[in-house]
């Protein structure tokens, strides 16, 4: 298992071998190490990655979107990779903005388009290079990009058939029924601590929330 | 059975009002008949008996609420019994399940499908997401309930529904279809 002084010799040999496109390397929770790099020097890291024996990361497991409103470059881009040959997981981190594009890492892994389409579709991030960047996951015309933390969680158009037109027809949102906002505090509402259940915080907040390996 | 229909066509002349007139024909007419082994009936009876007796659902699982009509299906619950056979396609189905969430990308798909579906034809809408949206309702992707859709002939609480729950309400379908169907096309 990788523990976490493993995990700081990889990072170390990762921004020894790659330079100046690490830009920083922590090991998060004791058990996942993570680089950050920039937008300019993403295809190169990813290359070498893949193709340097050390390092062996020769699967992208998952590409996702983080929306972080208060920051100037509010996106972010996780790419997840895994190496099977050394049993190692990597996390890399890109940070962007609506406009900016990212380049697209199709060439590197071709199973990165749905990925980068997902992302897309739910945040609004551009890829450069990325020849079929359509909506993924929402509605056919979907407006907006629904889990960036500005989207109303309603949306903004609704469904319905239309007898007269004999067809299926989208309209303006109009809820029935108000929203309703839950007081997790209360205990009628939402008790964060169910009665027998204190040990199980009591032990995470020994650990210091971690959940990974034991040594 | 009067011989009118709503709007006062005349679909049987000689049609008598219940009473003892009507009882003595067809006291006379059993009596000729029973004899040489033919059972009489009401025809709209029969054919209600006929639909209650092969419901042929439209499997339409969209998501958790599947898994209970599954098992509905299966050998536990046996909806064989009552004639009731999931078809894969609309055009061999009289009912349509709608078993799950039902969000706005496929809402034209269901509808397509309800209305390949020949008549007479019915829909049971199961579990709390194809009733009102249920846990997804106020998300932008979710239709508030599949009503706003389809028409909806029984509602089958619950989240997911048990298999028992789904087979009370084919059951309340079959109530309604006995009281309410007729031979006369709408």
């Amino acid at each position: 298992m990788a523990d976490a002084t493993n995990l700081q010799a990889l990072g170390a040999a990762i921004a020894e071998a790659a330079g100046p496109a690490v830009q920083e390397v922590f090991v998060e929770r004791g058990a996942e190490l993570v680089l950050r790099t920039g937008r300019d020097t993403l295809v190169p890291l990813m290359l070498l990655l893949r193709d340097d024996p050390r390092f062996a990361f020769e699967q992208v497991m998952d590409i996702c979107g983080v929306d972080w409103p208060e920051r100037a470059e509010r996106f972010e881009v996780v790419y997840n990779l895994l190496s099977l040959s050394l049993n190692r997981r990597l996390r890399v981190l890109v940070a962007t903005d609506e406009q900016t594009p990212v380049p697209s890492l199709i060439g590197v892994w071709p199973a990165a388009t749905w990925y980068e389409r997902e992302a897309w579709d739910m945040y609004g991030i551009v890829f450069a290079g990325q020849t079929d960047l359509r909506r993924l996951l929402t509605d056919y015309g979907f407006e907006g990009h629904p889990l960036r933390k500005d989207f109303p969680l309603t949306g903004h158009v609704q469904v319905r058939y239309d007898e007269s037109r004999k067809q299926v027809v989208n309209e303006p949102v109009t809820l029935t029924q108000d929203f309703r906002s839950f007081d997790f505090l209360s205990p009628w509402e939402g008790m964060t601590t169910l009665p027998g259940d204190e040990k199980v915080h009591q032990i995470r907040s020994e650990r210091g929330q971690i959940e990974g390996p034991q040594s | 059975m009067s011989g009118t229909n709503a709007d006062g066509f005349a679909w049987n002349r000689e049609a008598l009002p219940p009473g003892p007139a009507q009882d003595s024909v067809v006291r006379g007419i059993t009596g000729e008949i029973e004899e040489k082994g033919f059972v009489i009936a009401n025809l709209d009876k029969v054919v209600n008996w006929a639909r209650t007796g092969s419901l042929w659902p439209m499997t339409f699982g969209l998501a958790c609420c599947a898994v209970p009509m599954i098992h509905a299906y299966m050998a536990r619950y046996d909806l064989d019994r009552f004639g009731i056979i999931p078809r894969g396609s609309p055009r061999q189905s009289d009912v349509m399940i709608v078993a799950g969430t039902l969000t706005n990308k496929m809402a034209p798909a269901l509808r397509k499908v309800y209305d390949q579906m020949s008549e007479p034809r019915w829909v049971i809408s199961m579990g709390s997401c194809a009733n009102g949206g249920g846990y997804y309702h106020y998300s932008y992707a979710v239709v508030r309930g599949c009503d706003r859709v389809v028409p909806v002939d029984v509602y089958v609480p619950g989240c997911p529904p048990t298999a028992e729950a789904l087979v009370y309400g084919i059951l309340q379908l079959q109530k309604k279809i006995r009281r309410t169907g007729t031979i006369l096309r709408g």
